[in-house]
């Protein structure tokens, strides 16, 4: 199993650094399903099989897919994927990777100094997972459902269409 | 015998069968339709017609398989395979026998959802790498439908993941013993049935593909075994649908004992995909902003109430 968990974890990071480097948008969002996939086999491998079944189900199968939609409708180009090449040179990612590079060496540090904790591998049923959520994180599954809602009603009023009365006499009456 | 032997002597029989399975439904479908139409189908290879489907085979093996230029070369040729790959894993949770099933985890339901989501990406890739107009149009209505549906094919089977208490397959067909889910659960297995159509985009629902308009939808550039794999793809995902139907709503392997479990399996899943057949024959494709309505306006009130009520009524007794 540790193999296999290695594994995914070299996996997960090789396509999420393709996901980054890759100009083009719908290769970068396969890499990054590729990412999602093998760090759903993580979850899984660490006993948490109801959190890889969502990571699929959420992350890659649905949220993804949203992704992909929202590219293939902006037909992108060679243009853009030029313009992405240039965001690729180092006076653009300079900085962003010295910031990176001290919060890498912060969580290292951290890391390194703190007892690891170990995972017992014990299995999560999907009920203990249902039972901490309404009673733990209670106050969370809320906040996260309100957010939610809040976001459905802005898309709505966002799509709504305005009827607009093209009648030569009737129309400005509204 | 040791247990990795069996395991896999299950997984190549179980696989050997689906693709066979796949291949003679293309056979029953036409030969279904066209009784249902008053016609008499493929009659003339082999002892009726039966050897038409090997024809067929031979047929796209030898044909040309062309890759336009304008395509994205690497996701054109990935595309296909998705779809194929997606649904065979999916049958690692089918319980085909109280023996003869592959993995039967504590996640069983939510790995078909999982995967089954995942099957989009087949339609959607495929679309867009094809760079054209009718694929890209196809592919976006694709999934359009897919991401909508799957919603309420996850929340029709909520109603029966609550009265079995669990997400096992083997568990929920135990559970089924005094009687089985679709009594209960009927509307969840009307709204299981329509998702589950629509996500295996077949007619009434084969709006990606509607080849009045959109000439063959999403796989309008593919040719040879590529577009084969489309098209056999769609029949593993009618099996895989009329399989899950059978396992979730209708008893899996249950059934009086004058028949062994696997029998009882096989004619319950056969007399799904004759359903799926008929439905085919039978019913016109609405239109793309009255399949995404429907489903939104209709399905989704309807699969929350359903779990409202199935949840008052676990919690009254």
């Amino acid at each position: 199993m540790l193999i296999v968990f290695y594994l995914a974890a070299i996996v997960a990071i090789i396509s999420t650094l393709f996901a980054v480097t890759r100009s083009n948008a719908v290769h970068a969002l396969l890499y990054l399903i590729v990412s999602f996939l093998a760090v759903a086999v993580v979850f899984f491998i660490l006993g948490a099989h109801f959190v890889a079944a969502l990571e699929v189900i959420v992350y890659a199968g649905a949220i993804i897919v949203l992704f992909v939609f929202v590219v293939m409708m902006l037909n992108v180009g060679a243009e853009t994927e030029k313009s992405n090449d240039r965001w690729l040179s180092i006076k653009s990612w300079g900085g962003p990777a010295i910031l990176a590079f001290i919060l890498f060496a912060e969580l290292a540090y951290v890391i390194f100094t703190k007892e690891s904790i170990q995972t017992d591998e014990s299995i999560v049923a999907p009920k203990q997972v249902g039972i901490s959520l309404f009673t733990t994180y209670m106050l969370g599954i809320e906040i996260a459902a309100v957010m939610l809602m809040a976001g459905i009603i802005g898309a709505y009023h966002l799509a709504q269409i305005k009827k607009v009365n093209r009648h030569r006499f009737l129309g400005g009456e509204e | 015998m040791s247990e990795t032997l069996t395991y896999i002597l299950i997984i190549v029989g179980v696989l050997v069968t689906l693709l066979t399975v796949a291949a003679g439904n293309i056979y029953i479908e036409r030969r279904l339709l066209s009784l249902w139409q008053d016609r008499y189908g493929p009659n003339r290879v082999g002892p009726f017609g039966i050897l038409q489907v090997v024809a067929d085979i031979i047929k796209i093996f030898t044909k040309e398989d062309w890759i336009p230029r304008f395509a994205d070369k690497v996701v054109f040729v990935l595309a296909p395979g998705i779809i194929l790959v997606t649904i065979l894993i999916t049958f690692a949770i089918v319980p085909f026998s109280p023996d003869i099933v592959i993995a039967d985890l504590n996640i069983g339901l939510l790995f078909f959802l999982g995967l089954s989501s995942l099957g989009a990406y087949s339609l959607v890739l495929g679309g867009w790498a094809s760079n054209n107009k009718y694929s890209l149009l196809g592919a976006m209505r694709g999934a359009a439908q897919m991401l909508s549906y799957e919603v309420f094919m996850g929340l029709s089977l909520m109603g029966v993941v609550m009265m079995t208490g669990s997400f096992s397959m083997v568990d929920i067909v135990e559970k089924q013993k005094e009687v089985w889910f679709v009594i209960p659960q009927f509307v969840g297995f009307v709204i299981f049935v329509i998702a589950g159509l629509a996500e295996s985009h077949r007619i009434p629902f084969d709006i990606p593909e509607s080849e009045s308009e959109l000439v063959a939808g999403f796989h309008s550039e593919y040719s040879g075994m590529k577009f084969g794999m489309f098209f056999v793809g769609e029949y593993l995902g009618i099996t895989l649908i009329s399989a899950i139907v059978t396992t979730i709503f209708f008893g899996g392997w249950l059934g009086p004992d004058f028949l062994p479990p696997l029998a009882w399996f096989t004619i319950k899943v056969f007399g799904f995909i004759a359903f799926i057949i008929l439905l085919r024959a039978s019913l016109p494709r609405p239109r793309y902003d009255q399949l995404i309505g429907f489903g939104w306006k209709i399905l989704l009130p309807l699969s929350l109430i359903n779990i409202l009520v199935t949840g008052a009524i676990i919690l009254s007794n």
